[in-house]
């Protein structure tokens, strides 16, 4: 019986060919916490009675979501977790350093192939990496750098098919948005998504990464796509290691295949206050925003500061705009500087905040105020997500927010002159 | 596991921001304080009107978005006994098992806000003495049970030393 890219996965890690609906322990590459979950998994290890880690080269903690501390209650959980670090002697990555879902693909410990937990749920951007990775919560974490192992229910799996050549103006946070707007917040609940298809293999290797990034905002355990030569050169940099792709059989058993023609896409938003309340940005252009963000684990990567800059540039973001800007790694804000990116952006009036998760989840560097209209590239526009309730959160590709910081309104980057 | 209490119901994709927001919980390791915020920004009056025993009551896709644990503790400790669902966002179900809160997936639509319900898990009944009627339950899985019988994830790794769901 023929076997999806998951099934495969999870075959590799329990010793036995398994299918949809089975329930296997799995041996885990590599386990992963942030400042949000890990303190709660030191307790839990704790409570388990936990010794060591598993291995002390396959975990790793993050600061990353309130970095740097905004106040002494984080600051006492930050501790929490490097007094764990050290004691256990593995890998923490402190304040500046970067959005552990940029961080772990950057260690170049995951790959095609691998099997990843982490404790944050969007850990599921590594399926652009042809790896099987998903979000679990703390005590789920406690078990996994114990014992090295979970628990997983093999998933079904959905697959997306996307033909046809993004048009001019259109990213691939553009169609992740109409995916999700498609199939809704629940269309892959407790399902595995696959993506592939002409569109797919035309995205760069950091395009790709938006795409697996908001697999959850469709339920989904996991969002995998197969592994071409831009994947493994793209790993190359970063490791050694010889990765062995994973493919589908072309007998897989899929719950449902999904095809889309691209080609005709527009550039989509996201309206508040659901991830899959989904318009053409025609739709809702015009609405005055206080507030742009650029960056997160969706889109935070050099690529995305390229476009930015490419349409701020030599330019003013609109004097009543705040554009904050928050690269996704230590590594992509030295890239971004060594290409003038981060230069152009400042120049034009954006604030550059430390490398992490930024303002997307509401604890510091941009709360918005009553009322307020906020366009950003993150993943959630959830009410009160980036702390203040009384917000309206629009999500949009890293080309319309910049269009939209640059015009003061929501903007179609289509129709920004000499872009 | 037997729970008595009254309803308090909720719609379709309750997120975990709105369960517990990203503003309380990354300051704190201290439930009882988180949950007095639980539900905020659905209803500001959530926790005051919640009784000990009291069920959580909701549609598709409960506990949606983000990993964090925060979530099922919340609710656990501002005295819930059990959350009710259609369905339920995944990370969700297993963090609300692995802290040994109840989760059922049952028809929700035979529940009205206020309703008086009592549940017998070991039995998979859901009486509403309200309505007078009784719920089918869809059962755990059984790997679920183990760790819940056992308590939790937590006790279930101290009792075997690690997983034991074979």
């Amino acid at each position: 019986m023929g076997q999806t890219i998951i099934e495969k996965i999870i075959s590799g890690h329990s010793g036995k060919e398994v299918h949809a609906g089975d329930i296997v322990v799995a041996r885990v590459d590599y386990v992963m916490g942030q400042d949000g979950t890990a303190p709660l998994a030191i307790r839990a290890f704790n409570e388990m009675g936990g010794k060591e880690v598993f291995d002390r080269d396959r975990v790793a903690l993050v600061i990353d979501h309130s970095a740097p501390s905004p106040n002494e209650g984080v600051s006492s959980l930050h501790q929490l977790m490097r007094e764990f670090a050290a004691e256990k002697d593995f890998r923490l990555y402190d304040v500046g350093e970067g959005v552990c879902h940029q961080l772990l693909p950057e260690s170049g410990r995951v790959g095609p192939g691998s099997l990843v937990i982490g404790a944050d749920s969007h850990t599921c951007t590594y399926g652009a990496l042809n790896a099987f990775s998903t979000g679990v919560g703390s005590t789920d974490l406690a078990g996994g750098l114990i014992s090295g192992r979970m628990w997983f229910k093999v998933p079904e799996t959905v697959k997306f098919v996307c033909n046809g050549n993004l048009p001019s103006g259109v990213y691939s946070k553009d169609l992740i948005l109409y995916l999700i707007g498609d199939v809704t917040a629940d269309g892959a609940t407790y399902m595995a998504a696959e993506y592939t298809g002409e569109a797919i293999a035309a995205m760069s290797q950091e395009a790709r990464f938006t795409v697996a990034n908001m697999a959850i905002e469709m339920g989904a355990k996991a969002g995998l796509m197969e592994a071409d030569d831009k994947t493994l050169a793209w790993l190359r940099r970063f490791s050694d290691q010889r990765y062995t792709p994973v493919s589908a059989d072309t007998g897989a058993v899929y719950s449902r295949v999904l095809e889309y023609d691209v080609s005709w896409l527009e550039p989509q938003v996201a309206r508040p206050h659901r991830v899959d309340n989904v318009a053409p940005v025609k739709d809702v252009a015009g609405r005055p925003v206080a507030q742009a963000v650029l960056g997160t684990c969706t889109n935070g990567r050099l690529e995305d500061l390229r476009i930015a800059a490419g349409i701020l540039g030599g330019r003013k973001v609109h004097r009543d705009v705040r554009l904050i800007v928050a690269p996704a790694s230590r590594r992509v804000l030295l890239d971004a500087m060594a290409e003038g990116l981060i230069q152009a952006l400042v120049e034009a009036g954006a604030a550059i905040v430390t490398p992490g998760c930024g303002p997307c989840v509401g604890t510091h560097n941009g709360v918005p105020s009553d009322g307020e209209t906020v366009i950003s590239t993150a993943n959630r526009n959830f009410k009160g997500r980036m702390g203040n309730s009384k917000a309206e959160i629009y999500l949009a590709s890293p080309a319309t927010v910049a269009a939209s910081a640059l015009t003061g309104k929501i903007t179609d980057p289509r129709e920004v002159p000499g872009t | 596991m037997k729970f008595g209490g009254k309803s308090h119901k909720f719609g379709n994709d309750v997120n975990t921001d709105y369960i517990i927001s990203g503003k309380y919980k990354f300051k704190t390791l201290d439930m009882k304080e988180l949950a007095k915020h639980v539900m905020e920004d659905l209803d500001p009056q959530f926790y005051r009107k919640v009784s000990a025993g009291d069920f959580v009551v909701a549609g598709t896709n409960f506990g949606c978005g983000s990993s964090r644990e925060q979530a099922p503790l919340a609710i656990k400790h501002a005295g819930i006994s059990a959350v009710l669902a259609k369905s339920f966002a995944r990370i969700f179900y297993r963090n609300a098992i692995n802290t040994g809160l109840p989760v059922v997936e049952c028809d929700t639509d035979q529940i009205d806000p206020g309703d008086e319900l009592f549940i017998d898990l070991a039995a998979g009944v859901i009486t509403n003495k309200t309505k007078g009627s009784n719920i089918p339950v869809k059962p755990l899985p059984g790997v679920m049970l183990k760790i819940l019988n056992d308590g939790g994830l937590a006790p279930h790794f101290r009792k075997h030393g690690g997983f034991n769901l074979q």
